[in-house]
């Protein structure tokens, strides 16, 4: 009865229980971090780490799409990192943020959001005609995806791809998005990814809302605002360079 | 008070997702263009607007600041409702051109840092 009570008030009050669990996540993470790797590690990036790999628990457990939060009681976890509550605190990251650099994202941010839809597409359909593809609509398709997981299920739905290629470039999507989060951290040192300007790039370049929130939380908060606010673009911009631009210049060659 | 923080916070955000998503219709794409980039601007016009007498209130401050500390910890439940399941199950074609597009995205940055900046260097 004790626990059917506390299943219920977890779940009726989900969104506390997610801040509650949350924290736990946190608070283990941080320990792992200060203890396990005498904080060579950041917590942070243990914490998405470990959310990563719950995720895919949830994911081959449950069957659903939203990972952890597909458990009922956990389905609060969903909402405190949806889309709504990301911008949010994406936004309020802002406040203090040093508003002549993110000024300056102007010119070269626009520069880098276009280089990396075009960049993370052609890959994206190079691999594509390596694993057998010859068709230009699967090959856009493809390589859409390989941008984000939003702009491969716009791209193929505009150009009319089948479903199954369509899954396929949303999992090439999914991909970048959770190497994006885990592997910033571990490169940042190494590409220059240390100040407002290089931010600025990297959130053009890597374009994924999700892998650039998660992957700059790991590495360095203070420069969120100044990756979001690039990578605010590129969904959009992919949107429409993939269907439209670059759809003809891969008929024009295969 | 607190929630003139808030409140502020939330109207730059929808602001900024109107106009995004008013964006996207006009390019005839299916996405918010560049939402939360004009979210965030608008804060820091309106939150640097008018000089000392308009600036925010310590108190009003502290509640962007809560969402802003917020941050990590809605980026590690972010991390744990991702379709991670999904991503691994799609096979290697689509976790190699996941894995190759961020790899030379990273590659990239040092390249287009290069070249973009300014011959003042202040960072």
């Amino acid at each position: 009865m004790i626990l059917e009570t506390l299943q219920r008030v977890l779940e009726t009050n989900g969104l506390i229980t997610a801040f509650m669990f949350v924290g736990g996540l946190v608070w283990v993470s941080y320990w792992v971090s200060g203890n396990l790797t005498r904080g060579k590690v950041h917590g942070s990036a243990i914490a998405i780490a470990l959310g990563l790999v719950l995720a895919w628990y949830g994911g081959v457990a449950t069957g659903g799409s939203r990972g952890l939060s597909d458990f009922p009681l956990l389905a609060g976890v969903g909402l405190m990192g949806g889309a709504m509550f990301r911008d949010f605190a994406i936004v309020a990251t802002a406040f203090g943020a040093d508003i002549r650099a993110l000024k300056s994202a102007g010119v070269i941010g626009a520069f880098s959001i276009v280089i990396g839809v075009a960049l993370s597409f052609v890959i994206g359909v190079i691999v594509a005609l390596a694993f057998g593809y010859t068709d230009a609509i699967e090959l856009t398709t493809i390589g859409a995806g390989a941008a984000t997981y939003i702009v491969g299920p716009v791209t193929g739905t505009a150009l009319g791809a089948g479903s199954d290629v369509i899954a396929l470039s949303v999992a090439a999507g999914l991909t970048k998005s959770v190497l994006v989060m885990i592997g910033t951290p571990f490169v940042a040192g190494r590409i220059g990814l240390n100040n407002p300007h290089s931010a600025l790039i990297y959130g053009g370049l890597m374009g994924t809302t999700s892998g650039v929130a998660g992957g700059l939380a790991a590495t360095d908060p203070k420069l969120v605002p100044y990756g979001a606010m690039t990578a605010t673009f590129y969904t959009g911009m992919g949107c429409l360079l993939a269907p439209s631009l670059l759809y003809l210049m891969v008929r024009a060659i295969v | 008070m607190v929630i003139y923080g808030v409140a502020l916070l939330s109207f730059c955000m929808l602001v900024g997702v109107l106009v995004g998503d008013l964006l996207g219709q006009m390019m005839q794409v299916e996405a918010n263009v560049g939402g939360v980039g004009i979210a965030m601007l608008l804060l820091l016009l309106l939150s640097n607007l008018g000089g000392k007498e308009a600036a925010l209130s310590p108190i009003t401050e502290k509640g962007l600041g809560f969402w802003s500390a917020m941050y990590i910890p809605i980026v590690v439940a972010m991390a744990a409702r991702q379709n991670v399941a999904e991503a691994l199950s799609g096979g290697w074609m689509a976790i190699v051109a996941g894995v190759a597009a961020v790899a030379a995205s990273f590659a990239m940055i040092p390249v287009l840092a290069h070249f973009g900046r300014e011959p003042r260097d202040d960072s």
